[in-house]
């Protein structure tokens, strides 16, 4: 390997961080807001909502991301009626498409976890709550969020991370991500490993570095549970 | 179009169905083989194999999949036409793509089923590997008697999960031009100019193929634990 050619692979590469971190910033942030919509439907007590939630789930779930990004981007454009409405200034390019398309997979997984996360609240902490005479949003502001929220963290990390990863996809629908321009350095110079192993090497950090925000956030939360200090 | 007369993409849509099906068994196949050494690496307390599958399973949970498929299928062919080269043969040679996809889904899904292996293993009550020391097995006899099938069965449910992720990682394999669902799919969508239709079959396809797993492992499950359903009830 030739170390002027490993630093400046690594610095085109490093242009191209900013689109791989925009699409991933917007579609956790998007993904997040449908999943807490998707939880609400859930469990809010309505039996058509939660059916239509639990078949949103199924369906991204089930089915590759891959294949729903196509049928954003390459499938829903072949539509005229699509072309010719107010949605189409976004749906045209690439960019709007993927980032609906990873925030819409990725919602499916994580409104599972917070899901899961309001499960795990424990019945008698809602019932004390309930019995000081708290109810409706102070109860779920007080109580049942800050303890789900403790809960979800682990797994919501686990699906960040996940998207940093999803975001490779976006280089298959024309976007000029860190994956795309490494297959452009790959394609022009024909060397076949350093392209790879440095934009591997870039995204292992970005990811070792969300990792360690959300421990660092989950240390921070757990102040209470551990043993004080002498 | 969707359908089997002469001009319909039915047969072609199930068939990449099936060998998306065969190219993720494979790639488990891969994984497990792979896991199971990692997991061992892991369990052996030796300082050096811990690090190594520390640092496997690190590095393949941290890097896109889609990375790792063109670096197996890109780098496999590298090596291999390098190898034929040094044996004094000329030109390109490609490794086929099921084979180079089988073995990026198993790169990737070894580094998940590790873990699933190694906390099978923690399950085991540690009495019942006590028990089989003091009635005289060797350390083959217990592993095969007692070790392999307890971690067998604790490891379905996260096996389960993990071929769900190996069924829909090999989507990516579309990339090499292995004709599994995804490039069918693909190919379709190209030459009919009906993308949202295609698109949409493949992703129904894929939906009958995690759900019908999703059965067959709830299957699997009740029957490898059926022995121990006695002491809940």
């Amino acid at each position: 390997m030739d170390p002027g050619f490993v630093v400046a692979t690594f610095w085109r590469l490093m242009a191209a961080l900013p689109l791989t971190l925009e699409v991933w910033a917007l579609s956790v942030l998007i993904g997040g807001v449908i999943a807490m919509g998707l939880t609400w439907m859930r469990v809010g007590g309505s039996k058509p909502f939660a059916a239509l939630s639990r078949g949103y789930v199924f369906v991204f779930r089930g089915s590759p991301l891959l294949v729903q990004l196509f049928v954003i981007y390459y499938g829903l454009s072949s539509f005229a009626f699509i072309r010719q409405s107010f949605v189409w200034p976004l749906l045209r390019d690439a960019f709007p498409c993927a980032v609906l398309s990873l925030a819409l997979c990725t919602a499916a997984y994580t409104s599972e976890i917070f899901r899961g996360a309001l499960a795990a609240v424990p019945n008698g902490q809602v019932e004390a709550a309930k019995a000081c005479g708290m109810s409706g949003f102070r109860l779920f502001r007080r109580v049942i969020f800050p303890i789900a929220l403790r809960q979800a963290l682990p797994a919501y990390s686990t699906e960040v991370i996940s998207m940093t990863k999803a975001t490779a996809l976006v280089s298959l629908v024309t976007l000029w991500d860190m994956m795309s321009v490494a297959l452009k350095i790959r394609n022009d110079t024909l060397v076949t490993y350093t392209p790879l192993l440095v934009a591997g090497a870039i995204y292992f950090v970005l990811n070792f570095l969300i990792a360690r925000a959300f421990l660092t956030i989950e240390y921070r939360l757990s102040k209470h549970l551990r043993p004080r200090r002498a | 179009m969707l359908g089997f007369g002469p001009k319909g993409w039915g047969p072609a849509l199930i068939e990449g169905a099936m060998m998306t099906l065969l190219v993720s068994f494979a790639g488990m196949a891969v994984g497990a083989a792979l896991g199971s050494c990692v997991a061992w690496a892991k369990l052996s307390g030796h300082t050096i194999a811990g690090a190594v599958g520390n640092a496997y399973a690190a590095v393949f949970r941290g890097v896109p999949e889609l990375l790792v498929v063109y670096f197996v299928y890109f780098g496999s062919s590298a090596l291999l036409t390098g190898a034929f080269h040094f044996a004094g043969f000329e030109g390109f040679f490609g490794v086929p793509s099921f084979a180079a996809g089988a073995l990026a889904v198993g790169v990737i899904s070894g580094a998940y089923q590790a873990e699933v292996y190694r906390g099978a293993y923690l399950a085991i009550a540690r009495g019942e590997l006590e028990a089989a020391r003091s009635v005289g097995m060797s350390r083959g006899l217990m592993f095969r008697r007692i070790i392999v099938p307890q971690v067998l069965r604790f490891a379905v449910p996260g096996l389960g999960n993990l071929w769900q992720v190996a069924l829909k990682d090999s989507s990516l394999i579309a990339v090499t031009g292995l004709a599994e669902l995804m490039r069918v799919s693909q190919v379709a969508a190209g030459s009919t100019r009906q993308p949202f239709v295609f698109y949409l079959a493949g992703g129904v396809l894929y939906l009958v193929l995690t759900t019908f797993s999703n059965r067959f492992f709830d299957f699997a499950e009740a029957r490898a634990t059926r022995g121990l359903r006695r002491m809940e009830g």
